[in-house]
Formats: C-alpha cells, structure tokens, sequence
C-alpha cells in the first residue's frame, strides 16, 4: 500500500524543472525577448547566462544545468533582413527519456516565437523561420540501453549484495549455527566483518563483469575513471551489505528478511531515476532520495561510464555514500546481539 | 563450579524457569532430566550466557553470565540441542574453524579429542550434513572440545542418536570426566540419568529435586509394583479408579502402580483385580528407578500446588 501511494507519484516522466543555460551573444532586443519567454515558462529555470561558450560547456559537464542555448551574434538583424536564423540547443542526455523531453520543450518556446514574430512583425513579410539546431551530448542517438545498462548494473550489484547478506545471518539463525558461533569468544565487530568480505568479493567480481559485458555486447565503454567506479563501488557495496546484514539480524525467517529486503528494493528503485528521470518526482519524493543509496551510485555510475566525469564531479555522491554506510554498518554492529 | 540460586527467566507468557536453584560442583558429571519443554534448554543458554535472565543469581566459576560472558565463552564448550555446524563444511574444515576461532589448533588439544576423532576420521572429508546422526553429535562434541573448555554443556546431546551410539557416548563423556572436565549433560531419556553422579529433575521450569541417581530413589518411600494383564487398556484404568492407589503410569508391558499405604501388600492388589474380572494378573513388588521417582516427585507436587 506505502509502495503504491509513494511510487505512483514518483513514477512519472514528465519533467517539471529544466535548468537551462542560455548564452546570448546577440544582446539585441530580439534576443531578450526569446529569454523571457524561457524565464517565464513554469518549464525552465535559468540559473545562469554564461557569457562564452566554454563556460556553457563547463556548466552541463558539471551537471549544474541540464541545457544550453546559444543565440548566436546577428541574431536579430539576420531575422529582419530576411535571413534564416539559427540557433543552438544542446542537451544533456545521459538520461535519454528525460534529454529528448527537455530538447522538445525548449524546441516548443522557440516554435511559439518564431510564430509570434510572424504575426506581429505585419506589413513586413518575415519568412526566416528559427531554427534551432540541436544536439545531445553524451548519449547522441538517444539510445535507451546506452542509459539503462549502467543503472541496471548497479541494480544487479545491489540486488545481490543486499540478498546475500540479507539471507546469511537468517540462515545461520534458521541452521542453529548461529548458536554455535554466539557461545565462542569471537566478537561483534569480527562477525560483522566476516559476513561482508566475501560478499563485498562477489559484488566486485559483479561489477567487473557486467562493465566488461556493457562495453562488450553494448558497446558501452567507461569514458571516465574505472578506478572511481571502483571506489565508489567499494563504498557502495559495504552499504549494501550493511543494509542487508540489518534485516537479516532483525529478521528470525528467511521469508521474512526476504520481505523486507524486496520492501526496500522495490521502493529504492523505482525512486532511483533508473526508469524515471528524479528531478520529475515531487519535492519530497526527491527529499525520500537523499536517503536511496541506488540513486547515488546510479548518479554516479552513469556520469563516470556515459560522461567521463572525474573524481571532483562525484566527491559528493562519494562523501554521501561514506557517511551512510559508516552509519549502516555501525547499527548492524550494534544490532547483532550475540545471545538467542 | 556452577551456582544457580533462584533464577527466573520469563518470556511473553510463560515462565520458562520458575526459581530454579542448583549447584555443579567442579569435576562433575551433573545431568539434567525432565520432559521436552521443562526449560532445559532456556537453563542452558542461560548458563552459557546466550540468555538474559530476569531475576536471580548465576554464576558460572565465579563469573557473571551477563556481565563477564567473554570469559565464560572462552571456557565452556557448549552443545546445542539441535545440530549446529555447518552442514556444507567437512569434518576438518568444521574442526579447523572453530579451532580458528577459539585462537588454538587441532594439534594442541588433539589428546583430547583423540578418542572420539578417531572414529569419525575416516569421513573427515564428507560435509557434516551428510553424516549420521551418531556421527554428528561426535563431530559436534570434538568441536565443542578443541578449546580445552572446563565446562561442558551438553544439551540433549543423546536425542535422535541410536541405542548403540547413546552408550558410546555416555562412555566418550565418562572419560571427559576422568580427565578434568565438568560435564552439564540434559536429556529426556529417564534411563540415562543413573549414568551420572548427580541429577536435577526439573518439570515445567521447576526443579523437584537435586540429588544423586540413588538419593533420587530414595525419596520414593512407597510401595510399587509391576502389574500385568491381559486386557491392558481397561487394567490402567481400573488402578487409576481405585482409591488404594496413588498413581498407575505404563511402563513397556507393565503398569507401574504406587500404593498410598506403606503396608499394601501384592496380594491386595491381586483381589482387587480379580474382584475387576481380570485374567492372568501377575503383580510383582519391584523397586522404584528414576522414572517412577520423577512420576512421584511430580505428583507430589502437583498434590502441594
């Protein structure tokens, strides 16, 4: 019942805020007047107006804003003499879904006024219609498996690891082994460690497979670091695994530690931007993902792998990742009781 | 080396251990009898600090369970009631874990173990869930020995074991005795009890009493008798209908029969019978063993309550 009313909400595709950068090198009335018609659409926000064309660059390879459109020099005067005018849109597609919606958005505005220009500019005939050149970055055919493939890896990653260890110490429970174990003088901390590390083993072999299968079969390679997948993948996995280890302590039955792990995952992918694109949820659905750990790493993941983004692009994801998987394994420490 | 006074251990709703007391003396081997569900096994855990108690004093050679528990871990070799390695592990592989984990190896102890490890040698490569149960519970005693603990708990160690196994192991733990160990043993065969040097019998989370297999005996201060006839089913209710008798329990082809008064005689349980329209009667004074003493300390008790 949660999962429907909280994922319905999230399931959406539209997209509600664009945050576009527009470089106006025309500076002319013509020019302003197409930029408030951005600024005034509920669409689009305009966080910056960069003024040459690497800045422009630089802000969508950050992911500080999602498109940009030039308006080129002589954009006026070549509208008024008749001319063709141009103009340039590019679009951040990593997420191929979301980067053609925002693409057609923005087509829209530029469509609506080159039609008011028509009508209101009477008398003279203005034949020139806009055209807007555009392009996407990063995913240029819009494909849809070049965007899924390094989310579903992390999925495969999560969903093993959480299972694996979600069934372990629930296993021991069921077996009686753990009984065993509880009577030696073995401690919490040694325990907890023992349970992750080769899970944390098999995750990586995972992981390292389906990079090889992406770039082989998908043609997906890493553009970026493999050494940072790798990093954040490290965090990452003992996150998981804490995760798993949590309900698995907390749980007396397999079917029960099953349960709830699929309680999780469910919510945490739908939530992930895997199929939907997030800044499309609501507010607070968004607020939800601060805590979804797949959302961080398939941020990540696909920033690295479709991108090429370094160490300084993802120092956040990575520092959030850390924090909460210090967090996580703490409590699965705390939570192991070694008595029945 | 270990003392109970007045523990109360209680779950959700029933009490599970009603004010046990009892003592282990060091060098011991102390059994625990009673039926399934009599709270051996909650006394167990609680001794080998796995369980919280909530009221009471225990002490386990002159540790606190609750609070001094990684001593007690480090001393006592404890045997679950029900199968705990790991099945998909060989016999070595099971062995050299635990060694692991109690910092020691198979060599330094090997004395110890070496009578029993012996036998299951010959398998030390097939996985512990493919074992037979005799086999089983001497893998599990060998890895519950490899840390050279001073106390042992075994907990049903005998259920589920063949008769032939059962002996063996009853052998296995007088020699464990003979050299030092402890042993707390539990089980729900009455017949086991006279193999150790002092018993508690306990019933519904209450000892009724702590005494040697004899003295436990001695307390049965009746008449019994072993009675036989033809019609079983109607003979065990007859003797529970008559008010002479205390209590009619069967036992293999008897009936076990306690009389209420010291001076009742067999022929008065033969007239008696006969006046019942019995054929072949044949009753025969016998003297009580643990089981007729467990049934009459029981309804003893349940007579006080």
């Amino acid at each position: 019942m949660l999962q429907l009313l909280v994922l319905s909400y999230t399931a959406t595709f539209e997209i509600k805020k664009t945050r576009i950068a527009i470089v106006d090198f025309d500076k002319s009335s013509s020019s302003r007047e197409l930029v408030s018609l951005f600024e005034g659409s509920r669409f689009f926000t305009i966080p910056y107006y960069p003024s040459q064309m690497s800045e422009a660059e630089q802000l969508i390879d950050t992911r500080k804003v999602h498109q940009v459109l030039v308006i080129p020099e002589g954009f006026c005067r070549d509208m008024q003499v008749n001319h063709e005018v141009s103009l340039q849109l590019v679009t951040d597609a990593v997420d191929g879904s979301a980067g053609a919606l925002r693409s057609a958005y923005a087509q829209g505005i530029i469509q609506d006024y080159s039609q008011e220009i028509n009508t209101t500019i009477s008398g003279r005939r203005v034949s020139g219609p806009i055209v807007a050149t555009w392009s996407f970055w990063y995913n240029p055919e819009l494909d849809y498996t070049t965007f899924m493939v390094p989310g579903i890896l992390v999925l495969l990653v999560t969903i093993i690891g959480m299972f694996l260890a979600g069934m372990n110490v629930v296993k021991e429970k069921e077996m009686g082994t753990i009984e065993q174990i509880n009577v030696t003088p073995i401690n919490k901390i040694q325990f907890i460690t023992g349970k992750l590390v080769p899970f944390w083993i098999i995750g990586h072999l995972e992981l390292t497979l389906g990079l090889v299968l992406a770039w082989v079969v998908f043609d997906i390679p890493v553009l970026g670091s493999v050494g940072l997948i790798y990093l954040v993948a490290s965090v990452y996995l003992v996150l998981v695994l804490g995760l798993g280890l949590i309900i698995s302590t907390l749980s007396d039955t397999q079917q029960q530690s099953m349960f709830i792990s699929w309680f999780f995952l469910v919510l945490f992918i739908l939530m992930s931007g895997l199929f939907t694109p997030v800044e499309g949820m609501p507010a607070w659905a968004q607020t939800l993902n601060t805590v979804n750990p797949i959302s961080y790493f398939i941020e990540v993941i696909r920033l690295v792998m479709l991108k090429g983004s370094g160490f300084v692009d993802i120092k956040s994801q990575l520092v959030s990742l850390s924090g909460y998987a210090v967090l996580v394994i703490t409590i699965a420490v705390w939570r192991y009781r070694k008595t029945v | 080396m270990i003392e109970v006074r007045n523990l109360v251990k209680r779950f959700a709703e029933v009490t599970a251990l009603n004010n046990v007391s009892l003592q282990v003396d060091d060098g011991e081997l102390f059994g625990l009898i009673g039926p399934d569900g009599a709270g051996k096994t909650t006394l167990f855990r609680v001794i080998s600090s796995l369980l919280l108690f909530d009221e009471g004093h225990v002490e386990v050679a002159g540790k606190n369970p609750v609070s001094d528990y990684a001593a007690i871990r480090q001393m006592i070799g404890y045997m679950p009631g029900k199968f705990s390695l790991y099945q998909d592990l060989s016999i070595l592989e099971n062995l050299r874990f635990f060694t692991a984990i109690f910092k020691t190896t198979l060599e330094e102890n090997y004395d110890l173990i070496k009578d029993i490890y012996v036998q299951i040698e010959p398998f030390k490569h097939r996985p512990a869930g493919k074992l037979s149960g005799g086999m089983k519970q001497k893998l599990a005693l060998c890895c519950a020995l490899v840390h050279k603990p001073r106390l042992l708990l075994l907990d049903e160690p005998t259920t589920g074991v063949d008769a032939v196994s059962r002996i063996e192991f009853w052998e296995i733990l007088k020699r464990l005795k003979q050299q030092g160990i402890t042993i707390m043993v539990s089980t729900p065969y009455m017949d086991e009890a006279s193999l150790c040097e002092r018993i508690a019998l306990i019933q519904q989370g209450q000892i009724m009493g702590v005494d040697s297999p004899e003295g436990i005996i001695k307390t049965f201060s009746k008449p019994l008798f072993a009675v036989k006839a033809d019609d079983f089913y109607s003979l065990i209710t007859d003797l529970r209908d008559w008010n002479e008798a205390l209590s009619a329990f069967s036992f293999g082809e008897y009936v076990h029969l306690t009389m209420r008064s010291e001076s009742s005689t067999a022929m008065q349980v033969e007239s008696y019978l006969f006046s019942r329209n019995h054929s072949s009667v044949s009753v025969k004074a016998i003297s009580a063993n643990v089981e007729d003493s467990f049934m009459y300390l029981m309804l003893k008790k349940e007579e006080s309550q």
